[in-house]
């Protein structure tokens, strides 16, 4: 007998579909589509005239050390963001679910911060770790360290990292807690008295058990790390020192809004949009095959 | 009861909406907040009140990067304002945007209104105008970069707050006097590329583009890796090094440090003085900013930064008479006196500055007549009128990276010079295409 549900006409399913197709068509495929088009030409500030260069624009991001650059930063932030942020949500998921009293109250305030903007999230981090004015950067100094993220490049990346984590800790964290959840407590506690430890446990049943959700917010993360972080990297360093910190996206953003090059601009967000689909590839074809359902 | 206040509440909105289109409004888009914001503000309602056919309506739209951006947007989307506040770096973008300007001189002309450019400043006027003397903008606020001396800090450090730093030279070894005296912070600095670049070669009569700074052609390029900026950003980097120069960021965040009393000297805009003068707790005074006296010629003249109104094509020639007149407004001498006496910026009009100094304002105000004297004490140079550069706020991003590099002690002042100098031309290239 065949499984799948299937439709007697074509009416009915194309119906269904036309809301989906529309939106993605207008708002993916019409604006990709324009900025295809733009990256074959150099355009000055205000639309009034336009210089066709062909493969012009490309050629001019490849042979940018720092557009080169831009692509070693983004991997090492957007990967430092994603471990960072699942594995400390993880962490607080497995604490959680572990504890009895007080149980809802931890879950609320792990919650919270998702509610603060990206760009809110910057703004806070920055305070604390100001040079001169900063209350972290003050202690500090106290115990000998001398923290300038505005200078030392390190400390910039570690700045923008942990204030990013941060803030997708809470999302993460409930995925975890959910995921923990829907384990079968027989399993775990068939395996307890087999004699299974805590991280015995955990290796064996518990995080192949939590995969599909692992898998979900490793995709979800790393969009996340390569896109919405541009509120906190805007507010923080605004892509300083030397670049340091300046992400694929942000450097998009700068150099076609602020900078005015549009063309330069529209041939960088092509070239994210491949990294993009390449990296969504590569996770659904090489990752998902050791991912349980 | 609610329906009856809700009809009054439209009746009272639709009488005022009425009354409202009677007069012409008048959009002008800028980049002025706190204090700036008020003052601009209170001009605004100053030109409202003192006419009845126009209603002039100002919008703060960001920083200066932020509301040229606004503007360019608003322009392609075909909503642009009638008038826009450009910052000097944006200067080379808008005079390249021809289908998307309207001249100042042509918006006067055909305005009738009262209009003479000879009378600006030269230094400032220089700025905005095209080689066959036609201004396309009109200059609103102009600053000059001068140095800013914390009296008591010098004190504090056993200096002499007298002591002579009109040079460089001077400068290296007052900058140890008040390291050693324990001074935490001897230097800071606001705006680094405007300052230790750009206002260095102009002062020193010092190229900082081929061309005449970008006046003269398109194809220019840049060329501030020469020796005199080398040497003074190895002796910048030094200082950092040593601790006598504190790098605080790219704008005027320093600006804070200096007014909390924590820095001994500050090189920053002439118009950080209404923020000094109501903040610091300390005795202050303005010099004008060092030279380096081993350089031939020195002083000549500083640049200056600020920002000019661009009127936006695309509207009514009634709306335009109203531009007209309010910029004719905002040049009057009463009103530029009384800003540049407020905000430290240039009085932009000789009839202005002899104002301020019959009223004895100088004589009041030690130290706020150094900024102007600074620009004019000598006729510009090729090197010295200005700057004129197209994606130039990229460039000067670029440049407060590489400096950046030389602060932290990755790069030699000649090494990121040179790699400003190469990024930079690249985009002056670019620009050449897509304005050619």
């Amino acid at each position: 007998m065949e499984k799948r549900v299937t439709f007697k006409g074509w009416l009915l399913p194309l119906l269904l579909i036309t809301p989906q197709v529309v939106v993605t068509a207008v708002f993916f495929f019409w604006p990709a589509g324009q900025a295809i088009y733009q990256s074959a030409f150099i355009p000055d500030p205000f639309g009034l005239k336009s210089q066709f260069v062909g493969w012009g624009n490309f050629q001019f991001i490849f042979t940018d050390p720092y557009y080169l650059a831009s692509f070693k930063t983004t991997a090492i932030f957007s990967l430092s963001v994603t471990i960072v942020s699942m594995g400390v949500a993880l962490w607080l998921a497995l604490m959680a679910d572990r504890i009895i009293k007080g149980a809802a109250t931890y879950r609320t305030l792990l919650i919270w911060p998702y509610a603060v903007a990206p760009a809110i999230a910057g703004v806070l981090w920055l305070f604390m770790f100001n040079p001169r004015i900063g209350v972290v950067s003050w202690y500090l100094d106290k115990i000998g360290y001398d923290w300038n993220h505005v200078l030392n490049s390190n400390e910039a990346m570690l700045l923008v990292v942990l204030a990013s984590a941060w803030s997708r800790i809470s999302y993460n964290f409930l995925f975890f807690l959910a995921g923990l959840q829907s384990i079968p407590k027989s399993l775990v506690e068939a395996a307890a008295m087999d004699g299974a430890g805590f991280w015995y446990r955990f290796r064996t049943i518990v995080f192949p058990l939590l995969s599909p959700t692992t898998f979900f917010l490793l995709v979800v993360n790393i969009v996340y790390a390569f896109f919405e972080t541009f509120g906190v990297i805007h507010t923080i360093t605004a892509g300083g020192p030397q670049q340091a910190t300046n992400i694929m996206v942000y450097k998009v953003y700068s150099d076609g809004f602020v900078g005015q090059d549009l063309g330069s601009s529209a041939a960088q967000s092509v070239v994210l949009l491949f990294v993009v689909g390449l990296l969504t590839i590569l996770q659904f074809r090489y990752i998902e095959k050791k991912v349980h359902y | 009861m609610k329906i009856k206040s809700v009809l009054t509440a439209l009746i009272l909105s639709l009488g005022l909406t009425g009354n409202s289109y009677a007069a012409t409004e008048i959009q002008w888009w800028h980049a002025f907040t706190g204090r700036l914001g008020e003052l601009l503000d209170e001009q605004v309602e100053k030109f409202n009140s003192s006419q009845s056919d126009y209603k002039v309506v100002a919008t703060h739209k960001g920083n200066y990067s932020e509301t040229l951006n606004s503007g360019i947007a608003a322009f392609r989307a075909e909503e642009q304002p009638h008038l826009l506040m450009v910052f000097e770096v944006g200067t080379a973008t808008m005079m390249a945007a021809k289908g998307a300007i309207k001249p100042v001189y042509e918006v006067m002309a055909e305005g009738d209104a009262a209009f003479d450019s000879d009378a600006y400043l030269g230094a400032v006027k220089g700025y905005y105008t095209t080689p066959e003397g036609q201004m396309l903008s009109l200059p609103y606020n102009s600053s000059t970069p001068v140095i800013y001396v914390n009296r008591d800090a010098f004190t504090a450090a056993g200096v002499d707050p007298d002591t002579d730093i009109s040079t460089w030279e001077n400068l290296d070894g007052v900058l140890g006097k008040l390291k050693e005296g324990g001074s935490e912070c001897p230097l800071v600095t606001a705006w680094q590329s405007w300052v230790h670049l750009e206002n260095l070669s102009a002062y020193h009569n010092v190229a900082f583009a081929t061309k005449d700074n970008g006046f003269a052609a398109l194809d220019t390029e840049l060329a501030f890796n020469s020796e005199l900026q080398v040497k003074h950003l190895d002796a910048m980097s030094q200082w950092a090094k040593d601790g006598k120069f504190i790098y605080t960021g790219r704008r005027n965040e320093g600006g804070a440090n200096f007014r909390a009393g924590e820095c001994a000297l500050m090189t920053e805009s002439s118009a950080g003085y209404a923020g000094v003068k109501k903040e610091a707790q300390f005795e202050f005074d303005i010099r004008p900013l060092p030279y380096w006296k081993s350089a031939e010629g020195a002083p000549q003249n500083t640049i200056i930064g600020g920002s000019s109104l661009w009127v936006m094509s695309g509207h009514e020639s009634e709306e335009y008479k109203g531009v007209a007149e309010l910029l004719s407004f905002l040049s009057t001498s009463d009103i530029q006196a009384k800003w540049h006496q407020d905000t430290g910026y240039l009085p932009i009009t000789m009839a202005a500055y002899e104002q301020t100094k019959a009223e004895g304002f100088y004589e009041k105000n030690p130290g706020t007549d150094i900024a102007i004297i600074q620009m004019t004490g000598k006729a510009p140079t090729g090197n010295s009128k200005g700057l004129r550069l197209g994606s130039f706020d990229q460039i000067r991003g670029l440049i407060d990276e590489e400096l950046e590099g030389i602060w932290s002690g990755d790069k030699t002042a000649q090494e990121a010079m040179d790699s400003a100098v190469e990024r930079g031309n690249k985009l002056l290239r670019r620009f050449e295409q897509a304005n050619r």
